[in-house]
Formats: C-alpha cells, sequence, structure tokens
C-alpha cells in the first residue's frame, strides 16, 4: 500500500505546529439577539444574557473537543452580537438617558457570562452610522467609553464611512472625542483597544473589535481568524536570499494555502459540534507579540533592513497578494477583513521598527492602501487633540472609500505619555512605543462637519 | 512481443493506482491518527512509544524513523479503531511517556495533514 503521506509532508505540518506558532487565533461564533430588542431595559437585558450563555457553553466544550481531538491550539474564543444600537432603538426613543444606562447594563451582564464561562471577547458594541444617526446609534455612541471602561472583555466599533455612501464627519469628530474619553477611564488608555472606528466594516469579520453578527447573517455562525506569520517567515528565510520576486510570491501562496485549510478544517468541526452554520475563514495571518509570530518579520525575511524602510509597501503588497490567491485555492468560504494585519504594539517586530523610527503614522497611511489594517494599535500621547485624532481617521475612511476597502483605527492615546516613552498593554496586546503625532492645526477643516459625498463608484451600482 | 507486455504491464499499474485512488475511503480515516517524535537519539524510544500503542491495541499503520546527526525522529500512522482508547486520551500517555523518554511527542488527527497537504 501506498503510504499515504511522506514523512516530510508529516514533519512540515508539525513544525509549523510546534515551532513556528501556527495556531487559530479566533473562533468567533455569531449570534443574533434581534428578538432582543424591548421598550424594557430589563427584558433586553435578560434576553441577551441568556442566550449568550447559552451559547457561550456550547462554544466552549466544542473548541476543547476539537482542540483535543486535532492536536491544534486555538487561541481565543469569541462571541459576535448584533449590533446593540438596534435593540436600543426601542429604549432611545424613550430617551437617550435610559438607553445608555440599558447599554451599559447589556455589556455589563454579557461581559459577566464572557468571563464565567471563559469567553475571551464579545463584540457588537456597536453602531452604523456612515449616513447619520438613530436614536440608538447615539446611545451607542454616547455609552461605550463608558460600557468599555466598566468591562473586561466588551469590544466595540462604531462604522463612520462606506464607499457607497460617503464618510459621516459630524460622527467622526464625536468618536474622536469618545475615544479621548475612554482613554482617560482605564490606567495607559487601554480601554482603547477595545474600540475601532471602521469604514466598509464586514458583517463576519471575527476579529475584535471590529467583530459584531451582522444583519445578512444566519441566527448563529463560526467564523475563523488563523495566524501563521511564523510559518511564511520560516519558508522565505528557508528559501535564501538571491530567489527572485515571483518564485517568492509562489512560496508564500503554498504556505498561505496550507495555514487556510487549517482555519476551514477547524471552522468546520467547531460550527458541527455546536450544531450551527460554518461561516469563512478570515485569510489575514494574525500576529501577535511573541517572537517568531510578526508580519514585520516577514518583511524583513523578504531582505529589507526593518518593516517600514522603503521597499516595504511592495514587500507587503507581495504578502497580502499571495495569502488572499493561496487562501482563495484553499476556501470558498472567504470573508472577514481577509488581508495583513499590522497592529503595530500586537507585532512584536513591528513595535521594533517603530522604536527605530522606521514604523510611524505616515508610514502606517501608506502600508494601509496594500492591506486591510489602516492605523491600528497604536500608542499617542494622551493630550492629542481630538481634532488630530477625528482628522487621522478621515484620512482612513477617505483611503477606504477611494479603494473600496475595509480600514479600521484603534488609536490609544496614552494619559501623560509623550512620544518616545513605552508602553506595556499586557498579554496579547503587547507592548510598544508613543508615536509622535504632528502638531499642525486642523480644526478648520474637520468642524466643518457634515458627509463627504459617496465615491463615484457608487454609480457602477446605478 | 516482450515491448507489448511491458506496455501492457504499465497500463494496468496505472489503471490499478487509479482504481485503489478511487476505492480510496477517505471516511475510513476518522480513526486515523499521526504521531510524531523528535529528540535526541537513544535506546529505547521506539520500544517506548510502542509499547503504550501495543497496550490500548493501537494498530501501526505506517511507520517512517530517521537518526540525523544524533536527532531522533519518527513518523507513525496508528489506526485506533482495534484500540480502547480515544486520541486525546493517547495523546496524554503518550506526551508522559515522551516526557520519560526526553522526548518532544506530538499527535494530531490525520485530517489535519489531509486538509494542509492536499488540494
Amino acid at each position: 500500500m501506498p503510504r499515504i503521506f511522506a514523512p516530510e509532508e508529516i514533519r512540515e505540518v508539525i513544525e509549523m505546529l510546534l515551532f513556528q506558532d501556527l495556531d487559530i487565533r479566533s473562533v468567533t461564533l455569531g449570534i443574533s439577539v434581534q428578538e432582543c430588542a424591548s421598550r424594557s431595559v430589563y427584558d433586553v437585558v435578560e434576553c441577551v444574557k441568556g442566550k449568550v450563555s447559552s451559547y457561550a457553553q456550547r462554544l466552549v466544550r466544542a473548541v476543547d473537543r476539537v482542540e483535543n481531538k486535532y492536536g491544534v491550539r486555538i487561541v481565543t474564543k469569541r462571541i459576535a452580537l448584533t449590533p446593540l444600537s438596534l435593540l436600543l432603538e426601542p429604549i432611545a426613543v424613550q430617551g437617550l438617558e435610559k438607553a445608555f444606562e440599558a447599554g451599559v447594563e447589556v455589556a455589563r451582564a454579557v461581559d459577566s457570562v464572557a468571563r464565567a464561562s471563559s469567553i475571551d471577547y464579545v463584540g457588537g458594541y456597536a453602531a452604523f452610522v456612515h449616513k447619520g444617526f438613530t436614536p440608538g446609534d447615539s446611545a451607542v455612541i454616547e455609552s461605550f467609553p463608558q460600557a468599555l471602561a466598566e468591562t473586561q472583555t466588551v469590544a466595540s466599533m462604531v462604522n463612520l464611512a462606506s464607499t457607497y455612501t460617503g464618510i459621516n464627519v459630524d460622527a467622526v469628530n464625536i468618536v474622536a472625542k469618545k475615544v479621548l474619553e475612554l482613554a482617560h477611564r482605564i490606567p495607559r488608555g487601554i480601554g482603547c483597544t477595545r474600540f475601532t472606528a471602521m469604514a466598509n466594516a464586514p458583517e463576519d469579520n471575527p476579529f475584535i473589535p471590529g467583530a459584531h453578527h451582522g444583519l445578512g447573517e444566519p441566527e448563529a455562525v463560526v467564523n475563523v481568524a488563523v495566524s501563521g506569520p511564523g510559518v511564511i517567515e520560516a519558508v522565505i528565510k528557508r528559501l535564501g536570499t538571491g530567489i527572485d520576486m515571483r518564485t517568492l510570491h509562489d512560496y508564500v501562496k503554498r504556505a498561505a494555502f496550507k495555514i487556510t485549510r487549517l482555519g476551514e478544517l477547524i471552522g468546520r468541526e467547531v460550527a458541527r459540534e455546536i450544531g450551527v452554520k460554518f461561516g469563512i475563514v478570515d485569510l489575514s495571518l494574525a500576529p501577535s507579540p511573541k517572537v517568531g509570530d510578526s508580519v514585520a518579520k516577514i518583511l524583513e525575511a523578504m531582505g529589507l533592513e526593518v518593516a517600514g524602510a522603503p521597499g516595504s509597501i511592495a514587500a507587503l503588497y507581495i504578502l497580502v497578494d499571495a495569502v488572499k490567491k493561496g487562501g482563495a485555492m484553499a476556501t470558498s468560504s472567504i470573508g472577514g477583513l481577509s488581508g495583513a494585519f499590522i497592529p503595530v504594539s500586537e507585532d512584536w517586530g513591528m513595535t521594533q521598527a517603530a522604536m527605530r523610527g522606521a514604523i510611524t503614522v505616515d508610514r502606517l497611511e501608506a502600508m494601509m492602501s496594500v492591506c486591510n489594517t489602516g492605523i491600528d494599535m497604536v500608542a499617542i500621547p494622551g493630550d492629542t487633540p481630538p481634532e488630530m485624532i477625528a482628522a487621522l481617521i478621515l484620512d482612513v475612511m477617505a483611503v477606504a472609500i477611494a479603494l473600496d476597502k475595509a480600514l479600521g483605527v484603534r488609536v490609544i492615546p496614552v494619559p501623560g505619555a509623550k512620544p518616545g516613552d513605552v508602553v506595556d498593554f499586557g498579554g496579547l496586546l503587547g507592548t510598544t512605543v508613543v508615536m509622535s503625532i504632528p502638531k499642525y492645526d486642523v480644526k478648520q477643516f474637520v468642524s466643518r462637519g457634515g458627509l463627504i459625498p459617496p465615491s463615484i463608484k457608487r454609480l457602477d451600482k446605478g | 512481443m516482450s515491448e507489448n507486455k511491458a506496455l501492457y504491464h504499465i497500463y494496468l499499474a496505472i489503471y490499478l493506482a487509479g482504481a485503489i485512488e478511487m476505492a480510496y475511503d477517505y471516511s475510513s480515516e476518522e480513526n486515523l491518527a499521526v504521531i510524531t517524535v523528535i529528540g535526541a537519539d537513544r535506546p529505547g524510544i521506539v520500544a517506548g512509544i510502542t509499547q503504550v500503542l501495543a497496550r490500548h491495541n493501537v494498530n501501526i499503520v505506517d511507520i517512517a524513523q530517521t537518526v540525523v546527526r544524533g536527532v531522533f525522529s519518527m513518523v507513525m500512522i496508528v489506526d485506533l479503531s482495534t484500540g480502547d482508547i480515544d486520541l486525546p486520551r493517547l495523546r496524554e500517555e503518550l506526551v508522559a511517556k515522551g516526557r520519560e523518554l526526553r522526548v518532544e511527542v506530538s499527535v494530531n488527527h490525520i485530517a489535519v495533514f489531509r486538509a494542509m497537504q492536499r488540494v
């Protein structure tokens, strides 16, 4: 009988799992809680809490079983809920204050369930305001700083722009102030690691803080995020120097195929165990602060002295393109953000490059044209004015709608910190250096408010 | 004539290989696990690992072993359907045995390799 697998094939997989940090970054269970909308605060809280609690137990059991059976690490377990703004509508029309309290109460209830059942994050404290606000949206935006400050697992997202509607500048201005408010509520501004301002937020994103359960989704669905920058770095290092770009791209593509296949296998199995639909694999390779689990180090393995150096955009483009092509061959269930992530504090190599001054806000803005990150996990001085944060968000939103892609802004204003200070957020959030932000006056521009019109691409839709 | 005969055998071999591939039932892999053992070479590693398998009546389907520059490496595919142990518990026992033998043992379901190494 022929060999089922050559020993080299088996060794390659084992090396990836044991030595190159290949793992499943997250299994994210999306749950619809639409039926929980009610005029009674008590009813909303009890309904959401009950549903999250029953699904949380099933998710944890399923993840444990699948991890044990396949011998593959699943690093985090997350839940994504229907955007909370929808649930708050019936309460918000009775008064914003009441809806504010209700939102925070839902967050506290969900947080206690999540912590009791070892769920790492719950996404969905979300609102979509890319064209305007409903009362429920306003309640979410007003209350997210308090909701995040009083919880440890709840994550929040506000979608401020979309290719087909443009950018809601009024919302950008409000959110910028709220980010600062949140930053000053928890030491080191750490609450801001659980909030993102987004453009074109996908409905099936398994990554926190953008994860939420979109309106087009079924009752419950499992979405998966993989990690594996270490695998790609190892492949490139093994190739050595002097290998041409096309060959390099090809090897990255092959490795991305394998990584994605693992994600799909595990996702399908977890979904089957829970008894819900399997949704998507997000092709992005999530980095972590661990040595050897860095996207920046992939760019450096390609031959750059440091990530951020000239050539970085081309190198990142090669990576993202190869990951997409390899991933698309590996699964038909693509979704989420599916690009490459370069969150500064969460990526060990990015932080090192930032400390050398090679990664700056300017370089991140250039790099986001070829990936799906934006300005992510960037520590900035705590005294950055709200207009400057609004202007940073506007720039990212503009690129997102011009290039028709999903991008986000997750800045962490660190109270009392100056550029060059080193801050430690702990665990998967990592350590980073506070970046310098230009001090020019942008107030007159951002305070114009209103809407930036949709991109010409809107007319493609008729 | 002998040339024709040789060609006939080649065609037959190709046909049979195809038939085997077609008849191959992937669902029969549900009970297969892949065990890998890596560590410094010393006497008793294979014996130690296979003892655990024999104790639980787990059948070895395929085995490959090498020593390169003093590093011992063994890959095994085993069938749990004849045994009295499930994969997570077998992993526990083998990892414990690996600690005793001072080698790194990992046990994974074969589906992981099927997913990653086959289109």
